[in-house]
């Protein structure tokens, strides 16, 4: 187990937004949390990754607690990228990836070459060599995405934390940031905890699926075990078809909406029409 | 007035016919109450003077034919009523600014109205001023409101013509505003440290800002301003709450980005301009009139007619305080403004922290 | 996904070099600069005395007139715009970066205000007559209001002070402190004498002892500064992202604002209401130094240092044989210059 959550209560100032959760992540593993806007997901991933001190309970990195582990050495072990961060203008980039080393570094120790050398892989692994010396502010949101990331990656953790790393994104830059982050978990056996809106991409991509709703885990496990037509409708309120993906074989939940149903398709149909 | 009872802050829709506006009740609330508060305190002011009299005496003065009426109407009336226009016109034009600027540490400083004024008037002092009160030379000629006028408007054209380019920008604008608030303020540094002491005395009560001795020739300017711009300035506020997004948003949203900044912009400085001419820079009224009334009425932006009713009873606090606290001697009124402003403020500043999430 | 295959290396890490070499150029440009202006601010004065005198009053001193007048005026006045100038740059790029607010001057904590009221009260109240004297009240009143404006910033969370409300309660607290000391200028000429002097900004005639009072706390201010360098640089993309590389976000800001403080409130406490220069430098250098604030820092505290040292040069020329204050002439030349920068390009958002 390399993070564990026991019991914690998170939330902001008198608003509790998850209570007594338990969750634990496997070495190794692509964990990809789901559910709903507002179910605290993101609250949660924030607390794993300890941007957010439980209110109670307990987060565990490795097996100690992560809020009196020196924050400086869990960045050593253990990157997070927020939802959406921003840069201030003008930054490059090599200079972005290179702040990545933060935790690596002292004043006496600013730029060793294994800093050096892990920025430039990080900037090769996510194909932004030849962008390296570009303002961030220049480049298009999935190379802008491609560079948080890089960033996280030079910081040389096994173990990745990532809150949407695909919003913005179109679906074809959706999939490359996807491949990425499976190549990442490939090359060194990286643990990766993802937040992800897209279900079928998660279905593709993740081990493990944790489904949340109202701040409480409704099911965790293997993502045929987890995306099913009873679950969809518990967690989303949502009436879908599960059917397996022609591609992968992984669940493809297909949604039945109003405008397709039997009954109602010649409505539709006139209303298009009109 | 409890920002945890949010609910209330919540707009609600009125609609006659096909109009439709939306009402703040808060905001509403905090109005009526800074409008209750503006009348006692302005009330309580007119009761100080030479002859003192009671609330009833005043009242009585003010709505009848008494003994006393001739001081309250040609003295303390407009001695009053100087006090809370000024005040609400210096707010209103603190609120705007902060709109376009986008920055709560923003207020007309930053469009040259209040140092252009500050630095002509102290020139006039400092050069043709005569140490013991007397005046000569221009100053005697034009006055100083009118110098006053002069200045501020002249330090705004100059702000706004060096601004622009190929449009107005926020950021730019204020950028490029504190610079030239800087050449205009080391000015005044530089020629209060030239002249006689009394003479830069004299000129340091002037921009402080004091309501000393101002009659009805006074109010009238201010009080027209006022009936003019406020009514322009709201009409122009749904394109003031589009300024406060990015350029891309507010062109998307529809709003001729250009022409409304400056039309704007143009009611700020008037109205910054217009008050300094009667009572000097107020100081702290424009910057902390909207911040403290966009965190009473819990709005996301200062929120123009509140502001100006904080911002006129602000100043008429402060007055009443500047009179009576050494009396007889008293303060300029500008001196009060932000003590007592000052503290209000980061008190709602600590309050809503600790509300809020942290 | 072909740009994920294996790239060739060495292009990219050459042009790493050439940032590396254009801003090391900057650098040097800067200094020079400043070299510049500490020469031009030992030879030039009141009274004209020949390079040779001047030569001589540095490598072998005989007591002459003109020993005298370098080495007891030029050369501790020079020393001191150095320090001030040095100061104030730094201390307006840490401000500027730790309220991401491009108004924020450094003295925006209350410092400037705070070292003013502290004097005119030590004038009134103690009867001090000696600048000596009270520069330590100054000192001391820029340190305490800061640290109040901290404290208030900061009461009943737990969680660091946001850079707005800290700018507003500092805002708040300089307007505050301001409104008292001119009640008390208006009350009292004597000390409305000494503060419209103080207010304009002037290192002329203080003579070695006051740039060695503030030695001390400008050295420990810039330590600190350079040292929150990299944390600042975290904190720029923002807390979540800092606290993820490992940074302590309540110890950075902390230390930032304790730096500033000491640079500045040595600064104005000894030159007067210069600050202004502070809030002006980092927008100048912003666009040579990039974003990265280890090199951002050095630059504003090089240009600041050149920059008031040019000023007080013009303020001595330009007057003669009389002189024009160094805050003053800092507004009407580094003002426009100010501007015109701000409006030739656009300008660079913290």
């Amino acid at each position: 187990m390399r993070l564990q959550a026991i019991d914690v209560k998170l939330g902001y100032g008198d608003r509790t937004i998850v209570n007594g959760l338990d969750l634990g992540i496997e070495a190794g593993t692509v964990t990809t949390i789901i559910g709903p806007n507002g179910c605290g997901k993101s609250t949660l991933l924030r607390a794993l990754g300890r941007l957010l001190k439980p209110m109670g309970g307990q987060v565990l990195l490795d097996g100690k607690r992560i809020d009196q582990t020196a924050t400086k050495e869990v960045a050593k072990i253990l990157g997070i990228l927020p939802q959406a961060p921003t840069a201030p203008e003008g930054l490059t980039v090599a200079d972005l990836v290179a702040r990545g080393r933060h935790p690596h570094q002292s004043w006496y120790r600013q730029w060793s070459s294994d800093d050096e050398s892990a920025v430039a892989e990080a900037l090769d692994m996510t194909g932004l060599l030849d962008l390296a010396e570009r303002p961030l502010d220049e480049l298009s949101g999935g190379q802008r995405q491609r560079a948080w990331i890089s960033m996280a990656l030079a910081q040389g953790t096994d173990l990745l934390l990532l809150d949407e790393p695909t919003t913005f994104l179109d679906l074809a830059h959706q999939v490359e940031v996807l491949e990425l982050v499976r190549r990442l978990h490939g090359q060194a056996g990286r643990t990766i905890v993802m937040v992800l809106h897209d279900l079928n991409l998660a279905a593709r991509y993740a081990d493990r699926l944790v489904a949340m709703r109202d701040g409480r885990v409704v099911a965790a496990g293997a993502p045929h075990e987890v995306l099913t037509e009873e679950l969809l409708l518990q967690v989303f309120d949502l009436d879908a078809k599960v059917i397996p993906d022609p591609v992968a074989g992984t669940p493809l939940v297909v949604p039945i909406g109003t405008r397709h149903l039997p009954d109602r398709g010649t409505a539709a149909k006139e209303t298009v029409s009109t | 007035m409890n920002a945890k009872t949010a609910a209330r802050s919540v707009a609600r829709p009125l609609r006659v016919s096909t109009m439709s506006w939306l009402l703040r009740p808060r905001a509403l609330l905090v109005a009526l109450t800074s409008a209750a508060a503006l009348f006692l305190l302005m009330a309580l002011n007119m009761r100080i003077g030479d002859i003192p009299m009671t609330l009833a005496d005043v009242v009585a003065a003010t709505f009848g034919d008494t003994q006393n009426t001739f001081i309250i109407m040609e003295l303390r009336l407009p001695r009053a009523l100087a006090g809370a226009l000024i005040g609400a016109a210096l707010a209103l034009s603190g609120a705007i600014t902060q709109a376009i600027a986008r920055n709560p540490l923003a207020s007309p400083d930053v469009l040259g109205v209040t140092q252009g004024a500050s630095v002509t008037v102290v020139a006039a002092i400092v050069f043709s001023g005569t140490a013991y009160g007397g005046a000569s030379g221009l100053l005697a000629t034009l006055g100083i409101p009118v110098l006053g006028l002069l200045g501020g408007l002249a330090g705004a054209v100059i702000v706004y013509a060096f601004a622009w380019r190929r449009g107005l920008e926020g950021y730019r604008l204020v950028l490029v505003g504190i610079g030239i608030a800087a050449v205009f303020t080391n000015l005044k540094y530089w020629l209060l440290t030239v002249g006689d002491v009394h003479d830069s005395s004299r000129a340091m009560v002037w921009i402080t800002g004091s309501l000393h001795a101002r009659g009805w020739e006074h109010v009238v300017p201010v009080a027209l301003a006022l009936a003019v711009l406020l009514p322009a300035a709201l009409l122009g506020t749904r394109s003031l709450g589009a300024l406060r997004f990015g350029d891309d948003t507010v062109t998307g949203l529809g709003v001729r980005m250009n022409r409304a900044r400056s039309a704007m912009l143009l009611i700020a400085v008037l109205l910054a301009a217009v008050a300094t001419a009667s009572a000097g820079p107020v100081a702290f009224v424009a910057l902390a009139a909207p911040q403290i009334a966009l965190r009473l009425a819990g709005t996301a932006q200062p929120p123009l007619v509140v502001s100006a009713l904080v911002g006129a009873v602000l100043t008429a606090g402060a007055d009443l305080v500047a009179r009576t606290l050494f009396s007889p001697a008293e303060l300029p009124v500008g001196v009060v403004t932000a003590v007592l402003g000052a503290p209000y403020l980061i008190y709602l500043l600590v309050r809503i922290r600790r509300e809020r999430r942290t | 996904m072909s740009a994920l295959a294996t790239v060739a290396r060495p292009p990219a890490k050459e042009r790493l070099g050439a940032l590396r070499r254009r801003r090391i150029l900057a650098l040097g440009g800067l200094t020079a600069a400043l070299a510049v202006g500490v020469v031009l601010s030992i030879a030039i004065g009141a009274k004209p005395v020949p390079p040779a005198d001047i030569w001589q009053a540095l490598t072998a001193p005989t007591g002459s007139e003109h020993d005298i007048v370098v080495r007891s005026l030029r050369i501790p006045r020079t020393a001191l715009g150095i320090l001030a100038g040095i100061a104030l740059g730094v201390a307006g790029a840490l401000m500027q970066g730790h309220t991401r607010n491009p108004l924020a001057d450094p003295g925006l904590l209350g410092v400037t205000q705070g070292a003013g009221f502290a004097m005119v009260l030590s004038i009134m109240v103690f009867d001090m007559t000696s600048l000596h004297s009270y520069i330590w009240f100054g000192l001391a009143g820029a340190l305490l209001a800061s640290a109040g404006v901290f404290a208030l910033g900061t009461i009943g969370g737990k969680a660091t002070a946001t850079p707005v409300t800290l700018a507003l309660a500092g805002t708040a607290v300089s307007a505050f402190l301001y409104a008292l000391t001119s009640a008390l200028v208006l009350l009292n000429e004597q000390a409305m004498d000494v503060f419209r002097f103080w207010q304009s900004g002037s290192i002329a005639a203080r003579g070695e002892e006051v740039a060695w009072q503030v030695l001390p706390f400008i050295a420990a201010g810039l330590l600190l500064a350079l040292a929150n360098a990299p944390g600042l640089n975290t904190l720029s993309l923002g807390e979540d992202v800092a606290r993820s590389l490992g940074q302590n976000v309540t110890a950075t800001r902390a230390v930032g604002l304790v730096a500033t403080t000491l640079l500045t409130g040595a600064a104005v406490a000894a030159c007067g209401a210069v600050a202004f220069v502070g809030l002006m430098v980092p927008h100048m250098v912003r666009p040579l130094a990039g974003p990265d604030n280890r090199w951002l820092l050095p630059y504003s505290g090089l240009l600041g240092a050149a920059m008031v040292l040019f000023a007080d040069v013009i303020g001595r020329v330009v007057a003669m044989p009389g002189e024009l204050e160094v805050g003053v002439v800092l507004a009407l030349i580094g003002a426009p210059f100010f501007v015109a920068l701000v409006r030739r390009r656009k300008p660079v958002r913290l």
